[in-house]
């Protein structure tokens, strides 16, 4: 497993416009020189949002990737729920420091249900 | 020149890319209260403004991550992000390569820092200055702390930090003002997206506006993780400011959680004799 390489293939997709041409072009090409399993390279050409969160991919460089592949915000979320329940908690890295148990664990935990939100302006000398 | 103004504000992708999809008065309010913190940075008139903020990948990755970062270049281009996706435009943001220079150089007498002299911006930055100035006619100096790949500095070397900027934009002829951007508690683009711990924020707020040193390093990574999510990484940017702000004290102008932004929503200045 390598996590970090996934990552930095992404990074670098996310922030070069001919390396996004190339992807598109060759997706499995693109991939050389990355130390990658297998079933990271499944989930880069795929792509398979869901298992990119699981393995470990950070959502912040993940979420570019999807955007590129035209996945809408909603669907992205979703996606990646669905990562978490066909394969289990994440894998690796930041989300799984503490355990990731998905949604409803992590709403739990915070004691937190439906609510609505009022704006506040603590005034001082502005 | 003493600094001139210290501010913090969310900087979201959402606020700008799924403005549609927010509550109309939250957002209304939300717009109104960077429009106001905007009228307050230009009364300033600042020549320089130090933006603290926490990227995302856009520049820094794991293979050789600084904990602090300051660009020292002419101009900085951006957003990396789809235009179509985050609904910002390309621009040129203007920096001042001598200025960078100079600051650096102070910050480097408290702190140790990398500097780059390419960089491009991605929502952490461009979002608030599309606010706050939407000509890009002021000369930007970006400030990076990793808030996003651990091993993360530590709260009292973020401190440090912060003292460090203040130190040299007071020692600096130019008029500087320092605007930290980034979430509270957030799980921004993940699943748990949405998710934000109202009653953990208005604490950290609360702390935050009585700039009580103590209280604000008392946190800890693995509870931030735990009561905040990976995005409460991001309380770095404000505890610089701060820190920058030197014992002032600060005002909330805005607070509201609103999901479909994915933050709790947070414009705030301190108030520092100028």
């Amino acid at each position: 497993m390598s996590l970090y390489y996934v990552q930095k293939f992404l990074y670098e997709l996310n922030r070069d416009e001919k390396a996004q041409q190339a992807y598109l072009a060759d997706r499995v090409g693109v991939l050389d020189g990355y130390d990658l399993t297998d079933e990271e390279i499944q989930a880069l050409v795929e792509p398979d949002i869901g298992l990119l969160f699981h393995l470990g991919v950070n959502g912040q460089i993940l979420m570019h990737f999807a955007a590129f592949h035209h996945i809408a915000w909603a669907d992205y979320l979703d996606l990646m729920r669905q990562g978490i329940a066909t394969h289990g908690p994440v894998r690796e890295g930041v989300y799984a420091m503490t355990g990731y148990e998905g949604v409803d664990a992590h709403t739990s935990a915070l004691g937190q249900h439906g609510r609505t939100a009022q704006p506040t302006n603590t005034e001082g000398s502005r | 020149m003493p600094l001139v103004f210290a501010g913090v504000c969310s900087h979201a992708p959402g606020i700008r890319s799924r403005y549609e999809q927010a509550d109309q008065t939250l957002r209304e309010g939300l717009y109104v209260a960077f429009d106001e913190m905007r009228e307050a940075l230009e009364a300033t008139r600042p020549d320089a403004i130090v933006v603290v903020a926490a990227e995302h990948f856009a520049n820094f990755f794991m293979n050789n991550m600084p904990s602090f970062a300051i660009g020292m270049a002419d101009f900085y281009d951006g957003p990396i992000e789809d235009t179509d996706w985050l609904k910002i435009d390309k621009v040129r943001t203007p920096g001042n390569r001598d200025l960078s220079h100079r600051f650096i150089t102070e910050v480097m007498k408290g702190s140790d820092v990398s500097y780059a002299e390419e960089w491009r911006f991605d929502h952490g930055i461009i979002l608030p200055l599309s606010f706050l100035t939407p000509r890009y006619d002021i000369p930007v100096i970006p400030v990076n702390i990793n808030c996003q790949g651990p091993p993360l500095a530590p709260l009292p070397r973020v401190w440090s930090f912060g003292e460090s900027i203040r130190a040299a934009a007071d020692a600096l002829p130019e008029r500087i003002a320092i605007i930290g951007t980034g979430g509270i508690s957030h799980w921004p683009a993940t699943p748990d997206s949405g998710k934000i711990n109202e009653a953990w924020d208005r604490d950290f707020l609360d702390r935050w506006v009585r700039n009580d040193r103590e209280a604000l390093l008392a946190y800890d990574d693995l509870t931030v993780y735990a009561d905040a999510g990976q995005g409460g990484f991001e309380i770095r940017t404000f505890l610089a400011v701060s820190a920058a702000a030197a014992g002032a004290k600060g005002t909330v102008h805005f607070y509201a959680p609103i999901p479909i932004f994915a933050v709790g929503c947070t414009i705030a200045t301190y108030q520092i004799a100028a």
